[in-house]
C-alpha cells in the first residue's frame, strides 16, 4: 500500500513575472517499507517537494495522500495530528533543542501529542536504545558528537508510532562513515520496522542506499531508477558472481 | 591489478602450495578479479624464472607444488607496494565522450543524454551499496573493494552534475559547443587545446 502519493502536485511562488515554479505537476509514490531518495540540483524543488509531503505546506495545485488519506480533505486539527502521530521529519541540522536531554528531545513529541513525561519516556529510551544511544540519554546536545546529534533526531523522528519519515539532507552536516551510520538506520526502519522513508539528498552515494532513487529538475520529476534487488537475492546468490 | 604481486604478497606470509595460492587470492581481493588456474600457475612459473620465488622442486607442476618467497622477491614486494600506479594521463573515457558528442550532435538534448547516464551509474551504486550491505558482511577485503567501486562511480555522478550546471549555464550565456568551429579563421587556440599541445610537446 502506498504510504504517500502526490498527485500532479505544483508549487509556484510569487506573481505574474515574479512567478516561480518550485514543482510542476510532480507524482511521486512511496509503498510501506519502501526507502525512497530525491535527488537533484539545489534549487530542484527537492525540499519543497518534501515540505508538501509533510504538509507543512499546502500544494498550489494537485493533492497529497498520507496512508491513502487525502490531506486536502482532512481539518486542521486533523492535519496537526497526521504531523505529530504518523510523521517523522529529520533535518540535516539535527534540530535538537538544546536546553533538554537527548531523552527529553525524543519524549517532546510525545508529549506534545498527551502522554505524560514518565510514560513518554518508555518509548524514548527504547528508541534510543535501538540506535545505540542508551548511554547517552541524559547527555544534552552539545555533549553528543555530530553523528550522535543526528541519531537522536532519528529516534525523535521515529518515535511513537510514526509510519512516514521525511529527511531533509539528513547527513549533510556529518562524515562519511556516520552518513552512511544515518542512511542505514534509515533503511532499517524500513526494511524492519515497515516505516516508509522519504530521503532528500544530492549525495549519490547516500541515494545508492534507497530502494528508488527520483530524479528532480527544475520542478519536474525526470527520471527514475528501477527498484533496487532486496536482499534475499545476495543472501541466496553467495556471492557467486 | 597485478597477479604477480598479489602472488609474492600471499606467499610472503609463508610458504603455500599452488591451489592454496588461487583461493586465497580469489578471498582476499574480495572475489571482485575473479582468475583462472592456469593465470596463476604460469605466473608463479614466470616468478620463479625471474628468481622471486623457489619451489619445493620436486613436485609436478600444478596445483599440489609448493612455493615459497624468495629474498629478492621481498624486495620487489616492498618496491610494488610503495609505488604509486601511473595516474598522470586522464583516461579515454567513454561516457565523457558520449556527453562531449551530444552538445553539438544537431537534436541530441544533452541532457538527456547525461540523465540516462546518470541512473546508470545510480543504479549500479545501489546494487554495489546491497552487495556491500548484505553481501560483504565482515569480510573486509570485499568491503573496501565496493568502498572504491562506490568512490569512483560516486565522480562520475558528480561530474555529470558539474556538467549539466555547466551546460544549463552556458545555454543563458549563449556559449558554443565547440569554439574552434564557431569561429573559423580564428587563430586564437582555446586553453584545452593549448593545454594539449602543451603536454604533448612536453611528452
Amino acid at each position: 500500500m502506498s504510504m504517500l502519493e502526490l498527485r500532479r502536485v505544483s508549487k509556484s511562488y510569487g506573481q505574474g513575472t515574479a512567478e516561480v515554479h518550485a514543482l510542476r505537476e510532480v507524482s511521486l509514490t512511496a509503498d510501506e517499507g519502501e526507502m525512497v531518495a530525491v535527488m537533484g540540483p539545489s534549487g530542484s524543488g527537492k525540499s519543497t517537494l518534501l515540505t508538501i509531503a509533510g504538509t507543512l505546506e499546502e500544494p498550489t495545485s494537485g493533492e497529497v495522500l498520507i496512508a491513502g488519506q487525502p490531506v486536502s480533505r482532512l481539518s486542521r486539527n486533523a492535519k496537526a495530528r497526521l504531523r505529530r502521530r504518523t510523521i517523522g521529519y529529520i533535518f540535516q541540522d539535527f534540530n535538537l533543542l538544546p536546553g533538554l536531554t537527548a531523552a527529553e528531545n525524543v519524549t517532546l513529541p510525545l508529549e506534545l501529542d498527551g502522554l505524560s513525561a514518565r510514560k513518554a519516556r518508555v518509548p524514548a529510551l527504547r528508541g534510543l536504545e535501538r540506535l545505540g544511544l542508551r548511554e547517552r540519554a541524559a547527555h544534552y546536545p552539545d555533549q553528543l558528537s555530530g553523528g550522535e546529534r543526528q541519531r537522536v533526531a532519528i529516534a525523535r523522528a521515529m518515535a511513537g508510532d510514526r509510519r512516514l519519515l521525511l529527511a531533509d539532507e539528513p547527513s549533510g552536516a556529518l562524515d562519511s562513515a556516520n552518513a552512511q551510520a544515518v542512511m542505514r538506520l534509515l533503511l532499517d526502519a524500513c526494511k524492519e520496522g515497515g516505516m516508509t522513508a522519504v530521503v532528500v539528498t544530492h549525495d549519490a552515494q547516500l541515494a545508492s542506499w534507497a530502494d528508488r532513487v527520483v530524479f528532480l529538475r527544475d520542478g519536474l520529476v525526470t527520471d527514475q531508477t528501477a527498484a533496487a534487488p532486496g536482499p534475499e537475492s545476495f543472501l541466496t546468490s553467495e556471492r557467486n558472481q | 591489478m597485478s597477479v604477480r604481486h598479489a602472488l609474492l604478497a600471499l606467499l610472503s606470509e609463508g610458504p603455500k602450495y599452488g591451489l592454496q595460492l588461487r583461493e586465497e587470492f580469489e578471498a582476499r581481493t574480495g572475489e571482485v578479479w575473479p582468475l583462472n588456474g592456469g593465470q596463476v600457475y604460469t605466473t608463479l612459473q614466470r616468478l620463479e624464472r625471474d628468481g622471486l620465488v623457489e619451489s619445493d622442486g620436486n613436485g609436478e607442476e600444478g596445483p599440489q607444488k609448493g612455493f615459497r618467497i624468495s629474498a629478492e622477491g621481498e624486495q620487489e614486494l616492498t618496491r610494488w607496494l610503495r609505488t604509486p600506479p601511473d595516474l598522470s594521463s586522464p583516461p579515454r573515457d567513454e561516457l565523457v565522450m558520449k556527453v562531449l558528442v551530444a552538445l553539438y550532435v544537431p537534436g541530441a538534448d544533452v541532457h538527456a543524454v547525461i540523465q540516462a547516464h546518470r541512473r546508470y551509474v545510480v543504479e549500479l551504486m545501489q546494487q554495489w551499496t546491497r552487495i556491500k550491505e548484505y553481501g560483504a558482511g565482515s569480510d573486509l577485503s570485499m568491503s573496501l573493494a565496493i568502498d572504491a567501486e562506490l568512490f569512483r562511480l560516486d565522480s562520475v555522478v558528480r561530474w555529470l552534475d558539474a556538467a549539466e550546471a555547466r551546460v544549463t549555464r552556458a545555454a543563458t550565456e549563449g556559449a558554443t559547443a565547440w569554439a574552434d568551429q564557431a569561429s573559423p579563421g580564428n587563430q586564437t587556440r582555446s586553453p584545452l587545446s593549448r593545454h594539449r599541445r602543451e603536454t604533448r610537446v612536453r611528452r
